[in-house]
């Protein structure tokens, strides 16, 4: 009763609310020097150093680091939908691959007449001698129509399976396996000629974006720092649902679903609000991919390269945001170096890795530098 | 999403202004209707899983602002009639009804919560990675949209509440404290101050002192009996002690229907109680 004389006597205080800043000063500042590093010290490494300098930076190293920036912005937002709400997707893949081929499709007009056929349709329509744009393509050849693509295409098949599956009360296992399934059967679409996309082959060739060359390295910085804005912009949202009541209510539901009925909060649109927007950052992620690695194919949607992305996930530190990016980093930068040096190693050495991290690292790479349990 | 409420039937809430008459009163969204006194009725529910019948044609009214105890063998039905109210397990057969007006039957869980209908469990659940004042936070009645979930502040005065109960359920030292990290009784006081947040008229506490020391499960008999008369509570309980202490009206299930109601002493002295229950 004590408490209650206390407010009596000082009606002002507030005696234990929960911290609300979005980030300490140390994560602003990292947070800081990560894009000053972003937008000011790889441009300048890529485009001002003279290439025998040791601090230059190549094309070869400006297109990898930008290809695991859109991992890791994957990586983000797979965990805010299995780290904070609790669903093991294993299908963003999918998500990334639907970004991405929103992206290509407008890279594919932007290549006009200049393909192989010298055709005003991309080069596989000619080759599967079609005569004209199907409905779906209409609208490509513009840049504003594929950012719009890029947020919708991702965002509404999440929207429509989670409506499905959340409403259904799928959970779980059979959740994770039915993600897994819807990437499977989409793949097994795009692989098919008739469905428009290029069949297996894809999308590349790509010559250029909004008119400029894809392969300058002008180009490619731009692309760079886009990508590097995009990341730090996902995590800095995604930061932002977690902290908020909304993200408090999805950490509840992941902890205790049927307490946060029975307190009188519907749990679908919760999970359906967190599961549509991880997926359209995935397909940002996918949508940036694209350009800097110069294609996309239905590959992209093997069920392999979702678990991937959990892996990724699991290494960092599943429910820190920041963790993933880590993982999405150490796994990708190891497997470029490994597929190079030792090709036939690298399924092995990842194995290894992931028993390590589960073994001795339960809360993966992030839980190194955490102080105090969460 | 939709908080609609069904109605089981015309009972004045249009416009047809019989607020005065015998029969049609004027009803207003998200009021319950205990014009009869009863807020909650079951009518003949039953319930089967698998050929069990769990509730076998169940019938119970609860008076609004009653404190009312059933006890019942394993296997009675006391947690299905509580899945039944709360929109967890659908009845195969039978009415209920929150009040005249509002039929639980159609309803989800969330929507009749927020109809007024609080529920412990019989094994405390809290949200274990949140602290026990953001576990207040959280079911303090009020905004349950999610749009508004985005940039919600929780004003002065609902900070001043969420300090009030964790007075009532002791547990300002630990306000700040994960609630995975509570005791087992500090978790079932804390469950029950999120049942209190939520402001309810009707709570049901399924076997709510188990776990708890004498001292708690005390202090917990007079909370309830101190709430008696402002919000209706229905207790599952086996610690014979403890409905003692609480209970005016007791009802004994046994395989899915009522056995027997009345005070406890008239209960205790039922034939047919003493021979499923008391007796042995």
């Amino acid at each position: 009763m004590n408490a209650i004389a206390d407010l009596a006597r000082a009606p002002t205080r507030r005696v234990a609310p929960p911290p609300t800043a979005l980030f300490s000063r140390t994560g602003w500042a990292i947070v800081a020097a990560a894009l000053a590093v972003n937008c000011v010290l790889v441009p300048i490494a890529a485009l001002v150093v003279p290439g025998t300098s040791p601090f230059a930076i190549s094309a070869y190293g400006l297109t990898l680091a930008g290809k695991i920036m859109c991992y890791a912005l994957a990586a983000v937002a797979l965990d805010l939908v299995w780290g904070y709400c609790g669903v093991l997707s294993l299908g963003h893949g999918l998500f990334f691959a639907l970004g991405g081929y929103a992206m290509g499709m407008y890279l594919m007009r932007q290549i006009g007449r200049e393909g192989v056929y010298q055709s005003d349709l991309p080069d596989f329509m000619v080759f599967l001698d079609w005569k004209a744009l199907p409905w779906f393509w209409q609208g490509s050849d513009s840049f504003l129509w594929a950012l719009a693509m890029i947020v919708l295409v991702p965002g509404t098949v999440a929207f429509l399976f989670g409506w499905f599956a959340f409403r259904s009360r799928v959970k779980g296992v059979y959740l994770s396996i039915i993600t897994q399934a819807l990437t499977y059967a989409a793949m097994l679409l795009f692989f098919r000629n008739d469905t428009g996309f290029g069949g297996n082959n894809g999308f590349t060739d790509f010559k250029r974006i909004l008119g400029f060359p894809v392969a300058a390295i002008e180009t490619r910085v731009v692309l760079f720092v886009a990508t590097g804005l995009a990341l730090a912009g996902g995590v800095v949202a995604c930061r932002a649902v977690v902290r908020s009541k909304l993200g408090r209510v999805v950490t509840a539901i992941r902890d205790a679903e049927s307490r946060v009925m029975f307190t009188g909060y519907d749990p679908l649109p919760y999970k359906l609000f967190v599961w549509t927007f991880s997926a359209v950052l995935c397909g940002i992620a996918g949508a940036l991919y694209v350009p800097q690695v110069g294609i996309i194919n239905p590959s992209e949607m093997a069920p392999a390269n979702s678990i991937e992305m959990v892996i990724w996930v699991a290494i960092g530190g599943r429910g820190t945001l920041v963790g993933p990016v880590a993982g999405a980093a150490i796994v990708n930068g190891a497997k470029s170096y490994f597929t190079a040096a030792f090709p036939e190693f690298w399924l092995f050495f990842l194995g290894a890795l992931f028993v390590a991290v589960t073994l001795f690292l339960p809360r993966g790479v992030a839980g190194l530098f955490r102080r105090r349990g969460a | 999403m939709s908080t609609a409420i069904p109605r089981l039937a015309a009972s004045g809430a249009g416009s047809s202004g019989g607020g005065e008459s015998g029969y049609g009163h004027l009803l207003r969204e998200g009021e319950i209707d205990v014009s009869h006194r009863v807020i909650l009725y079951l009518e003949d529910v039953s319930v089967s899983f698998d050929g069990f019948r769990a509730l076998d044609a169940l019938s119970l009214a609860i008076d609004d602002g009653e404190l009312r105890c059933v006890i019942g063998p394993n296997g009675a039905g006391k947690t299905t009639m509580m899945d039944v109210i709360t929109g967890k397990t659908r009845p195969d057969a039978g009415r209920v009804s929150f009040g005249q007006s509002i039929d639980l039957t159609r309803m989800r869980e969330s929507a009749i919560a927020q109809a007024g209908i609080g529920r412990k469990f019989q094994k405390p659940t809290v949200f274990e990675q949140h602290t026990v004042w953001e576990n207040l936070e959280l079911a303090l009645k009020g905004e349950r949209r999610w749009w508004r979930g985005l940039a919600w502040r929780t004003t002065l005065d609902e900070a001043r509440r969420i300090d009030e109960l964790l007075a009532t359920i002791r547990l300002e030292d630990e306000a700040r404290r994960p609630a995975g990290l509570l005791a087992h009784g500090q978790k079932q006081r804390l469950e029950i101050g999120i049942l209190l947040a939520q402001e309810p008229r009707l709570l049901l506490l399924d076997e709510p002192v188990a776990g708890m020391t004498d001292e708690e499960s005390e202090r917990l008999a007079d909370l309830l009996v101190a709430l008696e008369g402002r919000q209706s509570i229905v207790v599952v309980e086996h610690d014979m002690a403890f409905v003692r202490r609480i209970a005016r009206r007791v009802t004994v299930l046994h395989e899915g229907r009522v056995l027997a109601e009345g005070t406890l002493d008239e209960v205790k002295a039922d034939d047919a109680v003493v021979e499923v229950y008391l007796g042995r």
